[in-house]
């Protein structure tokens, strides 16, 4: 369901950035006016807010990780500081958030002991990506961290280094390369079409996909939020007559992806811990 | 801002990096030092300290039940103990109450005995006396039964019977006879 309104909502995007000088474009043809702009890929490189043009450079995205890794990790701090043996309510919710990443996640995938070994490092990937996800549809910051690909892709190099490290270490670069690209159990001829596919996939797919897919839904939600209130806005304050009530429409609209923005917030968190599991996993079990 | 600027701000950006999926430096940059930061802090720190709490209140849980599990242990033996305090404690009441019950009749029998030894040993006593009464009257009474009887005859005959011998003799065949009769007469009633 993300990926169609990621689908939709590009669509929507290059259709209307390619015409955005016209303002002929799929919105401009839709609602017939000037006062419209519909939102443009644009929207993820906002102007810089401090040191312009140099690496350094500090924009409202990045204000936006700021605040959301400040803010987690101050919550979170708040709740160990005060941690008691018998957990209040703060607490209690943080606990919540850890059992569901040890039981409904990692210990899904893997042993007792390997998920012991990995899940610190799993669990904050985890309240990570659910912090940078859910300032989306924070008011004022109305950004997600992860909607720009920088983060995602810092994030999923991380676990193809965690992964391919700890496959190194288990099995010896050779014994990781054998297990990784010759899987036991084929004919020798297969060999010539499956190790191609096995190694585009450990060594490019599993890392790109992890980072795009997350950043990709983070900006397709980004984009139908704005859609919908930038109508929302259009309609209430510049179109004239009947066509001021579909604004209401445009603010359900918008009220209704606000809701599933922050339920697509954990789901894609969920999915990358998920799978950054299943690639460890991989990696060090002795076959698969 | 107005939407003018707003828009001429875009193509001034989105010309050089219009590709979202082109990571521009500063964001990778930024992006590193901030997960960084979170995954320090979190590992280092955060995690840890919540980890201790849990593995103190799973230990406390462990103890409790351990606790839990000593006290019943220790429950189920003293109630053993008072059990079998209690078995004993009533075979001895009711080993004292047999004895009390057995020590009762023997003392009961034993008065009884003794009673009865004192009552024929007084009627024994009372025998003896009676007959030693008996012998003595009867040794009076034959002395005084002579001399009278001879004194009688002595006047009814009018001479003194000297010769003691002679006397003596007549007197003892005479008490023989009467006594013989009063035998006699006794059987005859018994």
């Amino acid at each position: 369901m993300a990926n169609l309104a990621l689908v939709s909502a590009m669509t929507a995007a290059t259709e209307t950035s390619s015409d955005a000088e016209s303002s002929t474009g799929f919105f401009g043809w839709l609602f017939g006016s000037d006062g419209f702009h519909a939102p443009t890929v644009d929207e993820f490189f906002p102007p810089a807010l401090l040191f312009e043009g140099t690496i350094f450079e500090f924009n409202r995205i990045e204000l936006a990780r700021v605040i959301a890794a400040v803010v987690l990790m101050l919550l979170v701090w708040l709740v160990v500081r005060n941690a008691k043996l018998v957990p209040g309510r703060g607490q209690g919710a943080f606990e919540f958030l850890l059992d569901f990443v040890r039981f409904q996640i990692v210990e899904q995938v893997m042993s007792p002991e390997n998920a012991k070994r990995f899940l610190p490092f799993l669990t904050t990937v985890f309240l990570a990506i659910l912090a940078f996800n859910i300032t989306g549809v924070i008011p004022f910051i109305n950004m997600a961290g992860t909607s720009l690909i920088g983060l995602p892709i810092v994030m999923a190099v991380w676990i193809y280094v965690l992964y391919l490290g700890v496959g190194v270490k288990q099995h010896g670069l050779g014994g990781y390369l054998k297990l990784s690209l010759f899987p036991a159990g084929v004919p020798k001829g297969i060999y010539v079409l499956l190790t191609p596919i096995e190694f585009l996939q450990v060594f490019i797919l599993r890392p790109a996909t992890l980072a795009l897919r997350l950043c990709a839904n983070m900006m397709a939600g980004h984009l139908l939020l704005v859609l919908c209130f930038a109508a929302t806005q259009y309609f209430f304050f510049e179109a004239a007559g009947f066509m001021k009530s579909m604004g209401a429409v445009t603010f359900a609209a918008g009220f209704a992806f606000t809701l599933f923005e922050i339920f697509v917030a954990a789901l894609q968190a969920y999915v990358f811990v998920m799978l950054s599991s299943v690639y460890i996993n991989m990696a060090i079990e002795e076959e698969h | 801002m107005t939407a003018l600027s707003l828009v001429v701000a875009a193509e001034e950006h989105g010309e050089s990096s219009a590709n979202p999926l082109i990571p521009a430096p500063y964001d990778i940059l930024w992006s590193l030092i901030i997960f960084t930061i979170i995954v320090v802090v979190f590992m280092k720190v955060l995690l840890p300290k919540m980890q201790a709490i849990l593995d103190e209140r799973a230990e406390k849980i462990e103890g409790g039940l351990k606790k839990a599990e000593e006290a019943q242990s220790e429950a189920a033996a003293a109630l053993e103990e008072y059990t079998a305090q209690l078995t004993e404690a009533r075979a001895e009441a009711a080993r004292i109450r047999e004895d009390a019950r057995s020590e009762a009749t023997a003392i009961v029998s034993d008065s009884r005995t003794t009673a009865s030894d004192d009552a024929q040993r007084i009627v024994e006593t009372a025998h003896k006396q009676i007959e030693a009464e008996r012998q003595q009257a009867i040794v009076s009474l034959r002395a005084e039964v002579g001399t009278l009887a001879t004194e009688l005859a002595s006047r009814i005959v009018g001479e003194s019977l000297a010769d003691d011998a002679r006397q003596q003799r007549i007197i003892d065949s005479f008490l023989d006879d009467l006594e013989a009769s009063v035998n006699d007469k006794q059987k005859a009633e018994g």
